[in-house]
């Protein structure tokens, strides 16, 4: 699956995203399994509530952090993500 | 052994075992033979109290199995207690006696998802081995779970009276719209280690139903995916059991009773806590049992100087118990074993009882065969 930048992101209702406190880390939980997240991508599946597309997403991302040039790193993370089901598009 | 106290990683993975009690019968059941020996069962007070103890430590994956958890009159009040805490709530469950209404309950509760088992691709079949009338009621349950929004887990245990129906099941899955389907390939423990003569497939069968599933995995990418837990009796090498011994997996027995495994507590004297003595912490860190097996220093050649130890942890304990006589061996599983002959010797026995044509008949998982002395 390729990732549509006009279409917006949604994380997957199928997978729970959650902070664990005693990892200190955000997780992925899914049907007996779960996939510990490092913060810049929490941060991302974060945003990807159904509200924003590809673009937004950065620039929203960009300000927050107070830097640019994160469009292929981003990109590169939500293919992943689109290929493990963890966000749908449509 | 010890050494390692209050550095062990936390558990992740709690599985609670409600009860013992299950309508179906199927002859390859985890639970130990002599399960009618243990009549007396958590309270919800306590079970409340476990799962708290358990995600103040880190646990977050929660399994509510058995036996059949449906049978128990509380397992709505858990769900909503399990929620509230912020586990990942699993209902691992035949499917018998779940309706419309309970699935919508447990979804208002919190219930994650729900893992139906389906023995076979054919009526006749799923219920002889399920020993219920139970197939169709089964496919409406899973058509239920996914219509209100559940992930829609579809397990099917393997086994040499089903193998043949792999290309069905995978279509019947499908059909069904799984999210998941977990191919799990028959472990040797409990009833199904009474059976084995009569569960284990041949080489030729095993390899053959392989190449099927995996050939559908490719087909279904995106859609369903496809777990296959191997029949580690083919394979050179042990499985990592457990993730390595009270590293990441507590089960909790319907009596309190802690176990590393779900199948520890065969294991011969090995004393296991009971959640009524101690507490979670307690019996994580500082239990015998839960100590026998951790790192490295329990194992004996050729586990021992093995620069794989770090991969399986030596392979399974219950297995090599089983197969072996001793606990601390290892896993016979493994070429490297010395008693890796014992495998190879169960496998020819197996297949002269599949090329014979009068097999013995299949010890069914019921009260009445729990009360005889069985033994193999």
């Amino acid at each position: 699956m390729t990732l549509n930048p006009e279409q917006l992101l949604t994380f997957s209702p199928l997978h729970r995203l959650q902070w664990e406190e005693v990892q200190q880390k955000t997780v992925i939980l899914y049907p007996e399994g779960m996939v510990e997240l490092n913060q810049s991508s929490a941060e991302i599946l974060k945003l990807c509530d159904g509200t924003r597309h590809l673009a937004q997403l950065v620039q929203e991302l960009e300000t927050t952090f107070e830097t640019s040039g994160l469009t292929a790193d981003i990109t590169a993370f939500l293919e992943v993500a689109l290929d493990n089901g963890w966000i749908t598009q449509n | 052994m010890a050494g390692l106290l209050k550095t062990n990683t936390p558990p992740r993975w709690l599985l609670a075992e409600l009860t013992y009690a299950c309508p179906l019968q199927c002859p390859y059941c985890s639970n130990p033979l002599d399960y009618t020996k243990y009549k007396s069962e958590l309270s919800t007070d306590d079970w409340k109290r476990v799962l708290t103890e358990a995600r103040k430590m880190g646990a977050v994956q929660l399994g509510f199995s058995g036996g059949e958890p449906l049978t128990r009159p509380d397992l709505v009040e858990l769900v909503q207690h399990a929620r509230d805490l912020g586990y990942y709530s699993n209902l691992i469950t035949s499917g018998y006696g779940l309706t419309e209404e309970k699935i919508m309950q447990l979804k208002t509760a919190g219930l994650d998802h729900i893992q139906v088992s389906i023995q076979a691709s054919s009526q006749e079949l799923n219920d002889h081995i399920a020993g219920t009338a139970s197939f169709e009621h089964k496919q409406n349950v899973a058509r239920l779970v996914k219509k209100h929004g559940y992930p829609m887990v579809l397990c099917v245990v393997i086994h040499r009276e089903n193998i043949h129906q792999m290309p069905e099941i995978l279509a019947m899955a499908e059909a069904l719209g799984a999210d998941y389907l977990e191919l799990a390939n028959t472990q040797y423990y409990g009833w199904a280690h009474l059976n084995r003569d009569l569960l284990l497939p041949t080489k030729e069968q095993f390899e053959t139903a392989e190449a099927i599933a995996q050939a559908y995995k490719e087909k279904v990418a995106g859609k369903m995916k496809i777990y296959y837990v191997v029949p580690d009796f083919y394979e050179n090498r042990p499985k990592a059991c457990m993730n390595g011994w009270a590293t990441t997996f507590l089960t909790i027995a319907p009596d309190g009773v802690a176990l590393p495994c779900h199948s520890a507590r065969d294991l011969p004297n090995f004393d296991c806590p009971n959640v009524n003595d101690f507490s979670v912490s307690d019996i994580w860190h500082d239990s015998k049992a839960f100590n026998f097996f951790r790192g490295f220093e329990w194992m004996q050649e050729p586990c021992r100087s093995c620069d794989e130890k770090e991969k399986d942890f030596g392979g399974c304990r219950c297995q090599a118990y089983l197969l072996t006589g001793d606990a601390s061996a290892t896993d016979p599983v493994c070429s490297k074993s010395p008693q890796h002959y014992v495998v190879d010797e169960l496998i020819a026995t197996a297949r002269t009882s599949a090329l014979s044509s009068n097999e013995k008949p299949l010890v069914f998982r019921n009260s009445k065969n729990a009360g005889r002395r069985l033994s193999d």
